[in-house]
């Protein structure tokens, strides 16, 4: 019996004017775009200087800062109260100001103060561009004690502990490294979430839905025959997925595809499931469209793809515990940049299994054939 | 405990106080009825007396709130399963797939009811002849015009030779022509043996009927021969008897 309904779920997919480029371009425009621009590098800050010494020291210092590539000089202003109102026009990200006698206080060993201030509208950004420039000027004055105390006799110096800083899994710190696995996520759980949701919706207004109720077809068969499609579509998806972070940013995982695949299969039966339950309970399109932006929004913003879940409240990771989209995430990062395998992602696999379990039995359950 | 049913497998559909209630609302009253096996059985009333609702609990998609239903010697409420195997259904609302060919419907319906490939094909052929459809076999159904459709759809709800075929306002907005090929259908459907329940808002279609009963308010108000029905009433035509029942209906139109 199954056979039949299958058949007749691919050739709706096929011949949907719609469906068919929509599962092709999806992938492409979210993985072309965003990683390019949804970036965590801060670039470009707007740059305002108050040099109130003009010697050759504080033209080096704002020659270094520019120079980094992270800043623009934007602004140059003679006093703080002037370089604030470039803030206040958003000429200006970050003021750097040089007081009077620099040159002349590091020459004396004296020691000189600069000070740095940042418009923090935007707390990640001002965060950033604060720690930037001001590895910049730590930078800036260890090349002036080179200089200035050329020769330091080994019982004179300080005993200070240099860090050797060493970043694992992703050494330069590429966010597309990370960004485009979690992405990947994204479009597989938009796909597959959606796409069952609206097809018994669908059925529901077309009144299609009726008839299929008034035969004898068994719930887990109509139940499977909306689910097997996509969980195919889920696997191209992936697939063209990894073909375009491979082609586009030469990313391939660490570990194996296989466990990707696993990981995979069973993550797309639970969003599909999901969206099966939510389709069960919705009468209208509009409905199911409501309460799948609303489980997509709190899938997303709990998931750890721009905020990490550690640095979030206690009630908040424990929805995040809830939240398939999530260890799926973690999964996928793990193995495009750890190259972890399946034993040690057992609890993400356990997880994932218990979900898909849950959601298919409660989309089984709640498809009523009659009321 | 409701007295069981004794069947009568020269009765197939059988009704006994069949209510439902919507809240405090009761769409269907207590009817109680019989339908006899190759029997053309009308199932006339205002719109909002409560046809559908009763059509759906004999159908199994709607759970009674009391009474008792047998359908193809089935317990509606609790054998729904067996029932829908033995019945065929026609919904007020066209309900083939659009985006599928003539033939890829009934493929659909036929392989879902449980028959066989060969059988399917070889029904197909002929039903496609019967129609005079052999030029739209690979049409989508989407394209068709509705008189086409409306024939297409009551073919496919009597494809797998169900033994009762309910019929809900099949010929609504369909042309004479087609209304009478599509009655010229149902007659064929029972010389078959299949029984027929039909709702319809054309006096002249109660005509063609064996029996009729007519709903008022959830309530059956009359059940008889159309002939009987009008001697009873002193009615020229059904027309008549009916407009006699149903202006005692206090119910708004739905």
């Amino acid at each position: 019996m199954i056979k039949y309904l299958l058949k007749k779920e691919f050739k709706q997919i096929l011949r949907n004017p719609f469906l068919p480029k929509m599962i092709f371009m999806f992938p492409f425009m979210v993985l072309m775009v965003f990683p390019w621009a949804a970036s965590y590098e801060i670039k470009n800050l707007n740059l305002s200087v108050i040099d109130n010494d003009h010697s050759s020291f504080s033209r080096e210092l704002t020659q270094k800062v520019v120079s980094s590539n992270y800043f623009r000089l934007t602004n140059v202003s003679d006093d703080y109260n002037q370089a604030l109102k470039s803030i206040e026009k958003n000429e200006a990200d970050i003021i750097l100001e040089i007081p009077a006698h620099f040159e002349k206080d590091l020459m004396n060993r004296q020691g000189a103060k600069i000070m740095v201030s940042a418009n923090a509208v935007n707390g990640m950004k001002g965060g950033i561009g604060m720690t930037y420039l001001v590895s910049i000027v730590n930078d800036f004055n260890a090349g002036i004690v080179r200089q200035l105390m050329p020769v330091v006799q080994a019982g004179n110096s300080v005993p200070t502990i240099q860090i050797d800083s060493q970043y694992r899994f992703n050494p330069h710190l590429n966010y597309r490294v990370f960004m485009v696995p979690a992405l990947m996520v994204m479009i597989l759980t938009l796909l597959c979430g959606f796409l069952p949701a609206v097809s018994i919706v669908f059925e529901k207004e077309l009144g299609t839905m009726e008839q299929i109720n008034v035969s004898p077809i068994p719930k887990t068969t109509f139940i499977l025959a909306k689910l097997i499609p996509f969980w195919l579509v889920g696997f191209i998806v992936i697939t063209i997925g990894f073909l375009i972070a491979w082609a586009v940013y030469g990313l391939v995982p660490a570990g194996y595809f296989s466990t990707i695949y696993l990981f995979a299969a069973i993550y797309i039966l639970t969003v599909s499931g999901l969206g099966l339950v939510i389709s069960n309970y919705a009468s209208t399109l509009q409905q199911a469209m409501f309460i799948v932006f609303f489980f997509m929004l709190v899938f997303i913003m709990l998931s750890g793809l721009y905020t990490p879940i550690d640095s979030m409240p206690n009630w908040a990771k424990w929805i995040a515990a809830f939240n398939p989209l999530k260890h799926f995430m973690d999964v996928m990062r793990a193995v495009y940049l750890k190259g972890s395998n399946p034993l040690q992602l057992s609890k993400e696999l356990f997880a994932l299994i218990g979900f898909a379990a849950f959601f298919n039995t409660w989309a089984v359950l709640s498809y009523q054939k009659r009321n | 405990m409701e007295k069981t049913i004794q069947h009568n497998p020269d009765q197939v559909i059988v009704a006994e106080n069949l209510t439902k209630k919507f809240g405090k609302f009761t769409a269907v009253d207590h009817i109680s009825f019989e339908v006899k096996k190759g029997e053309i059985f009308g199932f006339l009333g205002a719109n909002g007396a409560g046809k559908t609702t009763a059509m759906r609990m004999l159908c199994g998609l709607s759970i009674p709130t009391g009474g008792k239903g047998i359908v193809a010697g089935y317990d509606i409420g609790t054998q729904t399963e067996l029932v829908k195997k033995s019945i065929g259904y026609m919904s007020q609302k066209f309900s083939l797939y659009d985006d599928l060919k003539v033939w890829e419907n009934i493929e659909l319906f036929g392989g879902i009811y449980g028959m066989k490939d060969a059988e399917i094909r070889e029904k197909t052929d002929s039903l496609m002849k019967l129609l005079n459809f052999e030029n739209e076999r690979d049409k989508l159904v989407g394209s068709l015009p509705l008189g086409f459709k409306q024939k297409l759809a009551f073919s496919v709800s009597i494809f797998h030779s169900p033994k009762v075929v309910f019929l809900d306002e099949p010929t609504g907005g369909v042309d004479p022509i087609t209304r009478r090929q599509f009655w010229e259908l149902i007659y064929d459907a029972t010389s078959r043996g299949i029984t027929v329940f039909v709702t319809t808002h054309y006096m002249d279609e109660a005509e063609y009927c064996d029996r009729v009963s007519i709903m008022v308010d959830g309530k059956i108000e009359a059940l008889d021969t159309p002939r009987n029905l009008k001697k009873q009433f002193n009615a020229n035509n059904m027309d008549e008897v009916f407009q006699q029942l149903a202006r005692k209906a206090k119910r708004v139109d739905s």
